[in-house]
C-alpha cells in the first residue's frame, strides 16, 4: 500500500512562526560550536590541541574570527558585477538555511494543548525540497565566481558547478532506493519506517554513495579543491570580510543539512536504538546527537584523506558512485518489487 | 661512446600488474579504513604540543645558553681576574672587559687585577663556548638560559652585575635519561 505523507497543517501560524525561529536560533547558535569542535577535533587528530586561547578553552575562538572578519574593508574587485557579487552569497546562505525546514527533530508532541511537529514544516516532497533547493545553491558558486570579475574565480566556479552536478546526481540517486524501501517522500514517513530497522543496513551502498557524495557536495575533504584553501584558487577567491563568512557559514549549515538528511534517512532519526523509546522531549537532543556524530566522521575523514586529483574526483563520481547507485536502485526496486 | 647498455647486474624492477576494479575498489576502501585507524591513533595518544610560555622545553646539562659569572662560594670574591683571555677567543668579538687593579681596600677578585668592566654583547653573541673553554679560573660558563629577547639592542648588552646575578626564571633542566 502506498502512503501518501501527510502535510501537517493542523497548528496554527503562531506555532510556526515559533517553530522555525527555535530552529533556526538552534541551528546559529549550533554553527560556531561546530566550528570551534571541528579544529579543535582536528588538531587532536594531528595530535595538538587546535586553539586554546581565547575564552576558555578556546570556545570564543569562533567570535573572535568573526569580529577579525566583520572589521575588514569590504574589498572588491574593479571589475565586479555589482548587484550579482552582493547577491551570491545570500543565495549560498538562503538555500543552506532554508533547507533545514524540513528536518525533523521529533515526532508530533502535545506542548500546552496544541499538536505540535517537531520539524518546520512536513512536506510532502521531502527529499526533492532539498535537491532543488541544492540546485539553486549552484548559483550561490557560479554567481560568485562570475560576477567576481576575475579569470581565477571563474576558473574555479566553473570547477565546482561541475564537481557539485556530478555528485547531486549520485546522491540523489542514493537516496531513492531509500524512497522507494520507505515507499514515501515525507522524511518523518522515512522515520517512521525505520522503527523496524534504521535503512543504513538494508541500503548500506546507498548510504556509502550518499555519504561519499555529501563529502563532494559540501566541499569538505577530501573533494575540498573547489576551495582547496592553501594551494589553489576557487570562487570566493576575491570575496573578503564578511561576504568570505556567509560562504563559510553556508558551507557549514550545507553541513548540517546534509548530516541532518543522513541521520533522518540512514540512521532512523529520532529513533533510538535497541528499541528505548524515550519521552518526546528527548528526540530533538537525539537528532543533534546523532548530527554531531555524523558531522565528527566528516571531521575524521579530512583528518585522514589527501585531496582527490580533478580527473580521478570526475572518475570517482560518474563511474564509480553512479553506476553503484544506479545498481543499488535497481536492485531496490526488484527487491520491493517482488 | 658506447650506447648505454646494462649488463646482467642491471635488475629490472617487478611490478605486481594493475589492480582490476574489484580489487582496486577493495584496496582504496582498505587502505581508507587504515588511515582513518591511524589518524584515529593520534587521538588517543593525545597531542604533543608544548604550550611554550607555560611549559618550557628542558635543557641538556650541556646546553649552551647566556652566560654566568661566578664569585667564589666562601669568600663572595669574583673568579674572574681580567685577564681577557675569552674577550681574545670570542669569534664574534663580543666581550669587552676592562681590568683594574685589585687593592686591599677595594678586593674584588681572588687575583691581582679584576674585571671593572665585563660586558657581552649578547645580540651579538653566537653562543659557541669559546669565552668558556679559554677562561683558566672557569670564571664564566655558558649557563641555561634561552629567554634573551628584548626590544631595543642596548638592553641585550649584559653587564658583570647582570651576568653575576642568577636568573631570574630557572630553565627547566632535563633529568637523566630523558
Amino acid at each position: 500500500m502506498i502512503s501518501f505523507a501527510e502535510v501537517n497543517y493542523f497548528e496554527p501560524w503562531w506555532v510556526q512562526i515559533i517553530k522555525s525561529i527555535v530552529i533556526f536560533a538552534v541551528i546559529f547558535a549550533i554553527l560556531p560550536i561546530l566550528i570551534v569542535y571541528e579544529r579543535k577535533l582536528l588538531g587532536r587528530f594531528q595530535a595538538r590541541y587546535g586553539p586554546n586561547r581565547v575564552g576558555p578553552f578556546g570556545l570564543l575562538q569562533p567570535m573572535a574570527e568573526i569580529v577579525k572578519f566583520a572589521m575588514k574593508e569590504p574589498f572588491r574587485t574593479a571589475t565586479s558585477i555589482g548587484l550579482l557579487y552582493r547577491i551570491a552569497p545570500m543565495i549560498s546562505i538562503v538555500t543552506a538555511v532554508a533547507a533545514m525546514a524540513i528536518i525533523p527533530f521529533g515526532d508530533v508532541q502535545h506542548v500546552f494543548g496544541q499538536e505540535v511537529g517537531l520539524y518546520g514544516i512536513d512536506v510532502s516532497i521531502g527529499p526533492l525540497y532539498v535537491f532543488a533547493l541544492a540546485g539553486i545553491s549552484f548559483y550561490g558558486v557560479m554567481l560568485g565566481g562570475w560576477a567576481s570579475g576575475s579569470k581565477y574565480a571563474f576558473l574555479g566556479a566553473m570547477r565546482g558547478a561541475a564537481q557539485l552536478i556530478s555528485y547531486e546526481v549520485s546522491q540523489g540517486l542514493a537516496l531513492v532506493g531509500v524512497i522507494i524501501t520507505a515507499q514515501t517522500l515525507s522524511l518523518t514517513g522515512i522515520v517512521h519506517a525505520q522503527e523496524g530497522m534504521w535503512f543504513f543496513i538494508p541500503q548500506f551502498a546507498g548510504f556509502l554513495v550518499y555519504l561519499v557524495a555529501s563529502f563532494a557536495e559540501t566541499n569538505r575533504a577530501p573533494f575540498d579543491l573547489l576551495e582547496a584553501d592553501s594551494e589553489i584558487i576557487g570562487y570566493f577567491t576575491e570575496y573578503g570580510g564578511t561576504s568570505f563568512v556567509a560562504y563559510l557559514f553556508a558551507e557549514y549549515a550545507n553541513m548540517i543539512v546534509v548530516s541532518a538528511i543522513a541521520v533522518t534517512v540512514f540512521f532512523g532519526g529520532w529513533l533510538m536504538p535497541f528499541g528505548i523509546h524515550p519521552p518526546g522531549w528527548v528526540d530533538p537532543i537525539v537528532v543533534l546527537v546523532k548530527i554531531i556524530l555524523v558531522f565528527t566522521f566528516f571531521i575524521w575523514v579530512r583528518a585522514t584523506l589527501p585531496r582527490l586529483r580533478y580527473d580521478q574526483l570526475m572518475s570517482l563520481g560518474w563511474k564509480i558512485l553512479l553506476p553503484l547507485a544506479t545498481l543499488n536502485l535497481l536492485v531496490t526496486a526488484i527487491v520491493v518489487a517482488s | 661512446m658506447s650506447p648505454y647498455n646494462p649488463s646482467d647486474d642491471v635488475i629490472e624492477v617487478v611490478r605486481s600488474p594493475a589492480p582490476g576494479p574489484v580489487a582496486g575498489t577493495y584496496r582504496a576502501f582498505g587502505e581508507t579504513l587504515r588511515g582513518l585507524k591511524t589518524t584515529f591513533a593520534r587521538i588517543v595518544e593525545g597531542p604533543v604540543t608544548i604550550q611554550y610560555p607555560e611549559e618550557k622545553t628542558p635543557v641538556y646539562p650541556r646546553f649552551r645558553g647566556r652566560h654566568k659569572l661566578h664569585r667564589f662560594e666562601d669568600s663572595g670574591l669574583e673568579k674572574c681576574v681580567g685577564c681577557s683571555l675569552c674577550a681574545a677567543a670570542c669569534p664574534a668579538d663580543c666581550i669587552r672587559v676592562v681590568a683594574a687593579e685589585n687593592t686591599p681596600v677595594n678586593r674584588v677578585s681572588a687575583g691581582e687585577r679584576y674585571a671593572a668592566v665585563y660586558e657581552i654583547n649578547l645580540s651579538r653573541c653566537i653562543f659557541c663556548g669559546y669565552c668558556e673553554v679559554a677562561c683558566p679560573f672557569d670564571a664564566i660558563t655558558m649557563g641555561h638560559d634561552y629567554e634573551m629577547s628584548d626590544y631595543t639592542r642596548s638592553d641585550l648588552i649584559f653587564t658583570k652585575e647582570m651576568l653575576l646575578a642568577e636568573p631570574i626564571e630557572r630553565t627547566p633542566l632535563r633529568r637523566e635519561g630523558e
